[in-house]
């Protein structure tokens, strides 16, 4: 799948995948990676080490801040996956460098996938 | 986009991995928003200041940037912070609170920054020209930059307003544009507007309306600068509005075409209504003027309303410290302080924690206030003119 590049940087990994937007501040803990937004369908589940794949951001700009917070605190998803990336996570993954790629139909990713992301090419590959 | 040899440089990482990041940073803003190329800009305001709205996130990246040298290339303020920075201690803020604040604005100091930090950067010496291209964040001072000054701003983040400022240039898109300039709803105002509340309910209900377009106002018979700045600084809060042209009042105004624009009437019933909707309380605990920042007139009115007179609740006026400088050798904050009342710097109380320090009823005189204080500070709101407010405080 090709879409565009965001943020550089390639990552291999499992993808975790949400329907749903994600609001950073407030939505994941910057210390432990794992989501604590009531109610949403990642809640409980840790970011850590993942391909995060979900259709945008939401909330709070300080979003931005959690995303570097995530990577300082060595618990940020490998790279992330949105179907448009807007400013909010945008600004987020390019002050942490983490890979980030948008314009994918993420609809084709299903949780536990194991996926290839290339983010200077804006490539993300399905591996076997 | 088109890059320069030197922005190409900067991008490949040749002076560094903060330049490299930041001006990242704004070439990705710049193709998601359609920009064709950097344009350089003549100043700069960061918001994402108040260790109340940024939280540890915010302070440990800012800790870290300026650990790691970057250095702002153009003259640049700060949005308001969470606090007086001189005076916390008297006015109550708490003491862990303090201490993440004071690392935040240590953090932008070491980046060069001037850390006079008021939403009024344009009566704090941080004044643009008409035209000229600026990276500015706090919705109040886009809107009045662009407005009344006609400067050009887009309503920046935290971080690309940073990312501006170290590098010197922001993308070319959005209000930087001629095209996007042009109003696209006109207001008829029929109404007689006396006070700072007139014009912030005014914009309150327009902002409202009228969501992100650019309004034109006609029958705004006339209006100071502390007048406009309430109108916008409502209209930016309720609704999104970063530019309005009024009639006779704005400088881009008599270029604007307004023929053939959707039409809104707008009469003193609407103003009323906007007075009874932003009343959610009774008897304010507190009352929290300057919003956005007040201007030395603004604090000369209330000083001459409180001279002689004793408060029994607290007063603030919030402003900027070159304001309070200048109304401390005039006097005025001698009154102000002889009557129970306080000037407070450096904050506001949208974005200082004072649902923590007691109080549960904030009478202001703003429509921007109005609009914040329940959701952000969990506040009723006595939303009225500065008479009637002082009276309620007597």
């Amino acid at each position: 799948m090709k879409g565009r590049r965001i943020s550089l940087g390639t990552a291999e990994g499992e993808a975790i995948v949400s329907k749903e937007p994600i609001g950073f501040y407030g939505g994941i803990d910057a210390k432990t990676g794992i989501v604590i937004e009531k109610g949403h369908e990642l809640e409980g589940k840790c970011v850590k080490d993942k391909i995060l794949v979900f259709p945008r951001g939401k909330g709070s700009t300080v979003g931005s801040y959690v995303i570097y917070g995530l990577k300082m605190n060595g618990v940020a998803p490998k790279a992330i996956i949105n179907k448009e990336t807007e400013t909010i996570v945008a600004t987020g993954v390019i002050l942490a460098g983490i890979p980030c790629i948008d314009k994918i139909d993420i609809e084709n990713i299903k949780t536990g996938d194991r996926l290839k992301v290339d983010a200077d090419k804006g490539i993300v590959e399905k591996l076997k | 986009m088109y890059l320069t040899r030197e922005e190409e440089s900067i991008l490949n990482g040749e002076k560094g991995e903060v330049y490299e990041k930041v001006f990242r940073l704004l070439v990705r803003l710049g193709d998601i928003y359609g920009a064709d190329k950097m344009i350089q800009v003549g100043s700069v305001q960061v918001a994402g200041v108040s260790y109340k709205s940024i939280g540890d996130p915010g302070r440990d990246f800012l800790e870290d940037f300026a650990e790691k040298g970057a250095k702002v290339k153009v003259l640049t303020f700060l949005n308001p912070a969470g606090m007086d920075m001189e005076n916390w201690k008297e006015l109550g803020f708490p003491e862990d609170f303090a201490e993440n604040q004071i690392r935040i604005m240590n953090a932008f100091k070491k980046m060069g920054i001037v850390v006079t930090a008021t939403c009024t950067p344009y009566l704090a010496g941080n004044l643009p020209r008409f035209g000229e291209h600026i990276a500015w964040s706090e919705s109040s001072a886009v809107s009045f930059s662009n407005s009344v000054i006609g400067a050009r701003t887009n309503r920046e983040g935290g971080p690309s307003a940073l990312a501006a400022a170290l590098c010197g240039v922001t993308p070319n898109y959005g209000l930087h544009l001629d095209e996007n300039r042009k109003p696209n709803i006109l207001i008829n105002v029929d109404a007689e507007l006396k006070s700072n509340s007139d014009f912030g309910a005014l914009g309150y209900h327009v902002g409202k309306l009228v969501k992100n377009k650019i309004p034109y106002f006609k029958g705004i018979k006339n209006a100071n600068t502390d007048n406009l700045k309430a109108l916008g600084a409502a209209m930016a809060a309720s609704g999104a509005v970063a530019l309005y042209h009024a009639e006779n009042l704005t400088p881009e105004a008599k270029i604007m075409e307004i023929k053939g624009l959707e039409n809104i009437d707008v009469t003193s019933k609407e103003i009323k209504e906007t007075y009874e909707k932003l009343n959610t309380g009774k008897d304010a605990d507190i009352v929290i003027l300057g919003c956005p920042h007040a201007s030395l007139r603004e604090i000369a009115t209330v000083a001459e309303k409180l001279r002689g007179k004793k408060l029994s609740k607290p007063l603030w006026i919030c402003t900027s410290k070159a304001m309070k400088e200048t109304s401390t050798i005039m006097g005025y904050t001698d009154i102000i302080e002889k009557a129970g009342g306080k000037i407070v710097c450096d904050t506001c109380m949208v974005v200082s924690p004072i649902e923590k320090m007691g109080y549960k009823t904030t009478g202001v005189n703003s429509g921007k206030a109005a609009n914040y204080l329940p959701g952000f500070c969990k506040q009723n709101v006595v939303f009225n003119n500065i008479d009637e407010l002082i009276k309620g405080v007597m």
